[in-house]
């Protein structure tokens, strides 16, 4: 078998609001192999948006274990966490986070400027990302001025540039037409099939969930079935 | 310098707000720059080159209380005291107040041999002004600024002194010659200057007939300037009319302490600009990284730590600060050639405008501080779901 990227055991969060304790995922187990295509689905508050969080870095868990590339995530420290999620993890928002003072280019570089690469250098890798999505024509346009299509692929294209190992997407196409979804999704499925990137996304649509290589449904903080999709 | 591309446009997103903040800070910069160039001139006097060696003896306890000319001679006794003059305040203008004139009455053969090699003038026009009693020395920026020539008549009315004959302030002058001073220091601060006869002055005015403003006294060693002013002071030490003497920096800036204390009246009105200005950036600042809260959260997520979010913010704050007051000082620094017709007589220096790069840089960090603890303790998970 393939080795797992992301590996949970026994993962619980809770938040504490007010006097009450909502525990919003229980005792959770999860692999995912590396060069795997995963859709989350479940209805809202069932936990995906937590566990996509917990997966990328941005969260910690209130017990249990999350390995993920090979790191304990659950022992790291808010700065240690941030570093590895340099190095590690792409992210893909629903509604794209891209700076809106910053052009197409400029914003695929944002992560490059913590790495030790030249403006050159930047600059570069910036648009060979940006021709990956299919888009470096749009490289000196600010966002204000791209569809919602291409500006997800912006965000995907920011996602890639420092070549993670795992992307996170939270609802990549939640803010799309049908027909920008299907592009970013076949984008999302070239990226993982021929450039073998490890793909966690978190959706509502059936059809966005058909392009994973396995679906997971979840239900009030648990996993409650796993299959595999015919895409 | 990788970030600042980053920073310039994130300093940009709103422009029109971010414009009229800059404009803020320049014009409060600019004001820094004129008003501490004025104070730093007012406390740090300059005598040019030839001052080192020259010191002055006023009243003990006053610069505006007379001396007896008789005081001359004993001062002239002093060992190391190689000439002595003696000088007073006329207090004149040229047709209107605003028009000064540093009108000074002093005694020609002293005070040009204790000051030779100071000034430029004709041996013909000296001649002139020796054998006209009334006759005045004019400096040549002064001659050019009221368009005299060399032959006019000018009245000065004296704000101070009557005249015995007719008990009125106008005294009038027979410009015989013009003079410039070799120094440049010199040549700045002698532009509102007129030369006159001590001697008309003291038989000419109705009252406090043989006394002096002050004395001034060149000295053979610069070095022996505190044991020589102590001296001189010891021998009035028991008469009506005690002396301090003191170099002529220390005297010249007791002499604009007249004024009153310019550093306190201009570092207060600093003061109350700058602590609007710390008001105004402040909100400004902070209502900016309330606006990108989602965008640092963002950047957070991509990577950066809580300390570079921090140090962005900083970094931003400061860009904005230094820039607007490099602006204004530049501004300021322009405005010194107009500043200097305005205080003739004043040396200006640009010296004085560095410590507002300083300031700039504390006004940054004050400012900038606030907002940037803010962005640093940003919690991710709840920024993101604030922009859902």
């Amino acid at each position: 078998m393939t080795e797992a990227i992301v590996s949970l055991r026994s993962v619980a969060k809770r938040y504490v609001r007010g006097k009450q304790s909502v525990e919003v995922l229980q005792g959770l187990d999860l692999d995912i192999a590396t060069g795997e295509f995963v859709a989350l689905m479940g209805p809202s508050g069932s936990g995906k948006t937590t566990l996509l969080n917990l997966i990328g870095g941005l969260d910690t868990p209130t017990s249990g274990e999350i390995t993920v590339a090979g790191q304990r995530l659950d022992r790291l420290g808010s700065g240690a966490l941030a570093r590895w999620r340099s190095n590690h993890v792409g992210f893909v928002f629903q509604f794209y986070n891209l700076m809106p003072m910053l052009n197409a280019q400029r914003n695929v570089e944002l992560p490059l400027l913590l790495t030790n690469l030249s403006g050159a250098k930047r600059k570069a890798n910036a648009l060979a990302a940006l021709t990956l999505v299919g888009i470096a024509d749009r490289a000196k346009h600010k966002p204000s001025e791209l569809s919602g299509g291409q500006a997800q692929r912006v965000a995907i294209a920011r996602a890639l540039v420092a070549d993670p190992t795992l992307l996170v997407c939270d609802e990549p196409t939640g803010d799309l037409d049908r027909k920008s979804a299907d592009d970013v999704l076949h984008l999302l499925q070239v990226l993982n099939r021929e450039h073998g990137k490890s793909i966690v996304m978190v959706t509502h649509d059936p059809k966005a969930a058909e392009f994973a290589g396995r679906q997971l449904h979840m239900d009030k903080g648990s996993l409650l079935e796993a299959g595999s999709s015919a895409a | 310098m990788k970030y600042f591309p980053f920073l310039w446009a994130t300093l940009w997103r709103k422009k029109i707000r971010t414009l009229f903040t800059l404009l803020s800070i320049v014009v409060a910069f600019l004001l820094f720059g004129v008003l501490e160039t004025v104070d730093y001139a007012f406390s740090h006097p300059s005598v040019g080159a030839s001052g080192a060696d020259l010191l002055i003896t006023t009243n003990k306890f006053s610069i505006t209380l007379p001396l007896p000319f008789s005081d001359a001679q004993q001062i002239r006794s002093v060992p190391g005291v190689t000439e002595t003059t003696w000088i007073s305040w006329f207090g004149g203008y040229y047709q209107e107040s605003k028009n000064f004139v540093f009108a000074a009455p002093v005694d020609t053969d002293s005070y040009f041999n204790l000051h030779k090699g100071d000034f430029i003038v004709s041996d013909a026009e000296m001649r002139a002004y020796r054998d006209t009693r009334t006759g005045a020395l004019v400096n040549v920026a002064l001659m050019k600024k009221f368009g005299w020539t060399v032959g006019d008549k000018v009245p000065l009315h004296s704000t101070i002194w009557t005249q015995k004959k007719d008990g009125s302030l106008d005294w009038t002058f027979d410009i015989v010659g013009t003079f410039d001073a070799k120094d440049p220091i010199q040549a700045s601060q002698q532009a509102s200057t007129l030369f006159f006869h001590y001697e008309l002055f003291d038989e000419g005015r109705s009252y406090s007939k043989g006394k002096v403003g002050w004395f001034e006294e060149r000295v053979a060693d610069p070095a022996q300037s505190a044991a020589i002013a102590n001296r001189i002071d010891a021998l009035f030490e028991n008469s009506s009319d005690e002396t301090k003497t003191q170099p002529a920096k220390d005297f010249m800036m007791a002499f604009m302490k007249q004024f009153g204390d310019i550093g306190f009246v201009l570092r207060a009105i600093l003061g109350a600009v700058f602590f609007a200005l710390l008001f105004l950036t402040g909100n400004t600042m902070m209502q900016s990284v309330r606006e990108r809260v989602p965008e640092l959260a963002v950047l957070k997520t991509l990577g950066f730590s809580d300390g570079s979010v921090l140090r962005l913010v900083i970094a931003e704050s400061l860009l904005l600060c230094v820039t607007a007051a490099l602006i204004g000082l530049a501004l300021s620094y322009g405005a010194l050639p107009i500043l200097k017709q305005g205080l003739q007589g004043v040396e200006l220096s640009p010296i004085a405008l560095l410590p507002g790069i300083g300031v700039a840089v504390l006004l940054g960090v004050i400012v900038g501080l606030p907002p940037a603890v803010r962005a640093m303790r940003l919690n991710i998970i709840a920024a993101l779901a604030d922009k859902h």
